[in-house]
This record gives C-alpha cells, structure tokens and sequence, in this order.
C-alpha cells in the first residue's frame, strides 16, 4: 500500500466533479497564468497563422482572413501539469480540422509554434477529428495576451502545455520532435489521465 | 550532473531533519532523501502526500537548497485556505516523512558554470528558487556580478533575511535591494513601493551588461516586472520566469 501522511487529511472534492479530475490534480476557480518568459504582445494587424511543413501548399491567413473561417464554441475542462484543473471553460475558435480541410499530408506529426519562440509537439491524429481548435475568444472576452492572445491552441484532452500560447501556425512533420517543455524535462505525449508529466512517465 | 536524458522520476521517502520557520506564515522543511540524484539551482519538486483513505493530492515546491547541500529543502508559504501548504506548514514534524519526486524542469535553471551579470527578481515566496541559485553561486565560490531585487510585504515577511545580509556582506559581487510594499519599519531606507521602471532602472544591470534574468513570484509582479523590462529594451529571450499562482488549492 502506497505510504500514508500522517495526519493529512486533505480537502474533499464534490463527488460529482471527482470522475471529471485526473489523477494528482485539483480544481480551481480562477485561471492561473504560467509561462517561461515574458508575455509577447502581438496586434492582430501584424497576425498571422501559417500552415506549413509536409503538405502540398503551404496556406496562410491575415487576422481578417482567419476571423472569416467558421467558429465553435465549446466548453471544456483543461488540466495543466502544475497540477491545477479548471472545469467548464468556454472558447470560441476555429477547429484544427477546419484549418486542414483539404490539405493532403502523408505527415503524423505536428509541431505548433509561436510568437516569442515557444513549440510543442503532437501527434496529427491528436489536433483532428474534433479534438483541437486555435482560440481566440475565453468566456466570450477576446483572448487575453497573458492566457495566449490573439490565438492560441486548444487542445484539452492533453496537458495544456499543448495548447500553445501566441500560436502562429503548424508545421506537419514526419516524425515527433521534441518541443519547448519536451525538451526540458516534460514528457512527449502528455496525457493527463495517464498522469504523463515528466520523461519517463 | 545532467539534467538531460529520460529517466523516471520515481516517487521517494524523505524525512524531515529540520523545520525552519522563517516567517510567520513560511517555513522550510530540510528533508534527507535516500538515493537524491541531485538538481540544478532553479528546478522544483512534486510533494505527494496520502490520507488513511487513500486520497492523495499534489503540489510543486520549488527545491531552496543548493545542489551542494547534501540535504534537500523547501520553503512553504502556509495559505489560509490550502490544502497541502497547512499540512507542511502546521502539521508536519521532524522526523515525519514527505513523499516527493524530482527535480523537475530544465529552463529555470542557473549553473555557476554562467558568468553573465545575473539579475534575480523575487515577490514573496518566490524567492525559494532564486535561493537555491545565491545559495548554488556561494557555495560554488562564483564571483558573478548578481544584483537581488526582493519585493515583500513587509520586514517581518522577508523570508532569509538574515542569511541574505550575511551573503551580501561578504563583498563578492551579490548585492541585495529589497521592496517592503504594504508597512516599513521606522528607519527604513529601502524601497517601499511595488516593483516599478523607475526601481527597475535602478537595481537592473544596464542592458549593455547583457544580465541573464530570473523572476520568480505571483503572477501579477512577474507579468509586471518581465513588461516592464522588456518595455526597456531587454532581449526577451534573457528573460525567464516562474509565476506562482496561489490559486487557493
């Protein structure tokens, strides 16, 4: 059995929340910021979002052009690997499928990368059906530069380190490459259910 | 030793040899843990801890001591309203065990080996890590030019107080200013005030030097201070930060 804190006894959670939380994570209310370094400051005149890598054209949208593409709204729970989860968050954006719609690819990964440097990586099946969108609205509000505006990627079902701050495009590639976090310390995949934080997990 | 190559982070046991109270609401837990590979100044720990009925919750303290030190700390600020932080910092005594895995994170990190002018901007709490990286530069006997600006609410809440003027009286490069933002002692003759471009330009290296820069604490002083310098013409990329969200959890 696993080791026990003497006299911990912890914060219970409402039960009907429980099924809904990873595992090691807890809920909260207001929505922390996190990042690596300082806060890129994007106007959306100088915006744009480029598709690009293993595919026949590479595409590319102005502000203008992108705010034209069909929207969803949804709302989702997100987890971040320093443990925190917030539960019914809505989003307006674009969904990865629609930014797709009929590019040919034989790649099946993905590395998203931003304004100010940052990378990720995932697998192509992870951004696609139905999975991934580039945001641009939070609780209806324009996206707020320190949680990622203009844009940033959605990706909930993994640890939100995935879902790119600043966005500015996808690069489809042939193989998983680490991104900024991977590099560091974090683990490729990131699935919060599995608890994969860090290497190794 | 490299922070590079995969390998499992397993959970292990460290008791608790001391607790220091360094303030009224912050204490550090220094912890001996069998088989520690070591860590880089700047990296943090997952502390796990387990009730009777199995239930277990998480949290990520950021590791205080040195990579020299044989023995691993952490410094805790006890929130009213936490869930772990009043377990450490209340409950928890010599002797007890604290399950923990690590170290954890490969950028906010600062070896020695680094002799740029380094700049560490502290808020409350989030000076622990930025601890370990003074704590690292003497025990590494390094000379680097190394200006502290720490920004508390007031005297009684500055955590290591007594070991930073030690540090900083021993004439090696490390100078330390501090910021009491909400009540100052009479005769006080520091800063008094939030973090601002008028202190920053005051405390900073030029950006000539090129400084390598570290900021650590709440949200709100990080996105501030990190603004404010690259406002004045610091190179992005030289800054790096770890925000700590007391999110009440």
């Amino acid at each position: 059995m696993s080791f026990i804190s003497r006299g911990f006894r912890g914060k219970r959670r409402d039960t009907a929340a429980a099924g809904r939380v990873p595992p090691g994570q807890y809920v909260v209310e207001d929505f922390p910021v996190l990042s690596a370094g300082p806060t890129p400051r994007i106007p959306v005149a100088e915006w744009n979002f480029v598709l690009e890598g293993e595919i026949d054209e590479p595409k590319k949208w102005t502000w203008d052009e992108f705010r034209k593409l069909p929207t969803e709204q949804v709302t989702k729970d997100i987890h971040c690997v320093t443990k925190w989860t917030k539960l019914d968050t809505a989003w307006t954006g674009v969904s990865v499928d629609t930014i797709l719609d009929g590019v040919g690819t034989a790649a099946e990964y993905v590395v998203a990368f931003s304004y100010g440097g940052y990378t990720t990586n995932l697998p192509l099946e992870d951004v696609t059906g139905g999975k991934a969108w580039v945001a641009f609205e939070f609780d209806g509000q324009p996206l707020h530069p320190e949680h990622g505006g203009p844009a940033r990627l959605l990706v909930p079902h993994l640890y939100f380190w995935k879902s790119a701050k600043w966005v500015r495009g996808l690069r489809l590639v042939n193989e998983d490459q680490p991104g900024f976090w991977e590099s560091n310390g974090y683990n490729m995949y990131g699935d919060p259910w599995r608890e994969q934080r860090y290497w190794g997990d | 030793m490299s922070s590079r190559g995969p390998r499992l982070l397993e959970w292990k046991l460290g008791t608790v040899a001391e607790l220091v109270q360094e303030t009224p609401r912050v204490a550090s837990l220094v912890l001996d843990v069998p088989e520690w590979h070591g860590h880089l100044a700047g990296q943090h720990v997952d502390v796990r801890l387990t009730a009777d009925d199995g239930y277990q919750a998480q949290r990520s303290y950021s590791i205080a001591s040195a990579p020299e030190d044989p023995r691993l700390a952490i410094t805790v600020e006890r929130l009213d309203d936490g869930e772990v932080s009043p377990y450490l910092v209340g409950e928890v005594r010599k002797g007890d065990k604290v399950e923990l895995r690590g170290p954890i994170g490969g950028y906010f990190v600062w070896r020695a080996t680094d002799d740029r002018p380094l700049l560490l901007i502290a808020g409350g709490s989030g000076i622990a890590p930025l601890m370990a990286m003074i704590r690292h530069r003497a025990a590494a006997s390094s000379t680097t030019p190394t200006r502290l600006l720490y920004s508390s609410r007031s005297y009684d809440d500055v955590i290591y107080r007594a070991e930073l003027e030690r540090l900083a009286s021993a004439r090696d490069g490390l100078s330390v200013s501090h910021t009491l933002t909400r009540t100052q002692p009479s005769g006080w003759n520091g800063y008094s005030r939030r973090i601002d471009g008028v202190m920053l330009a005051e405390v900073a290296w030029p950006k000539e030097r090129m400084p390598v820069i570290y900021i650590c604490g709440p949200t709100p002083m990080v996105e501030a201070a990190a603004s404010l310098l690259v406002d004045m013409g610091y190179d992005a990329s030289s800054i790096k930060t770890e925000r700590f969200g007391a999110t009440g959890g």
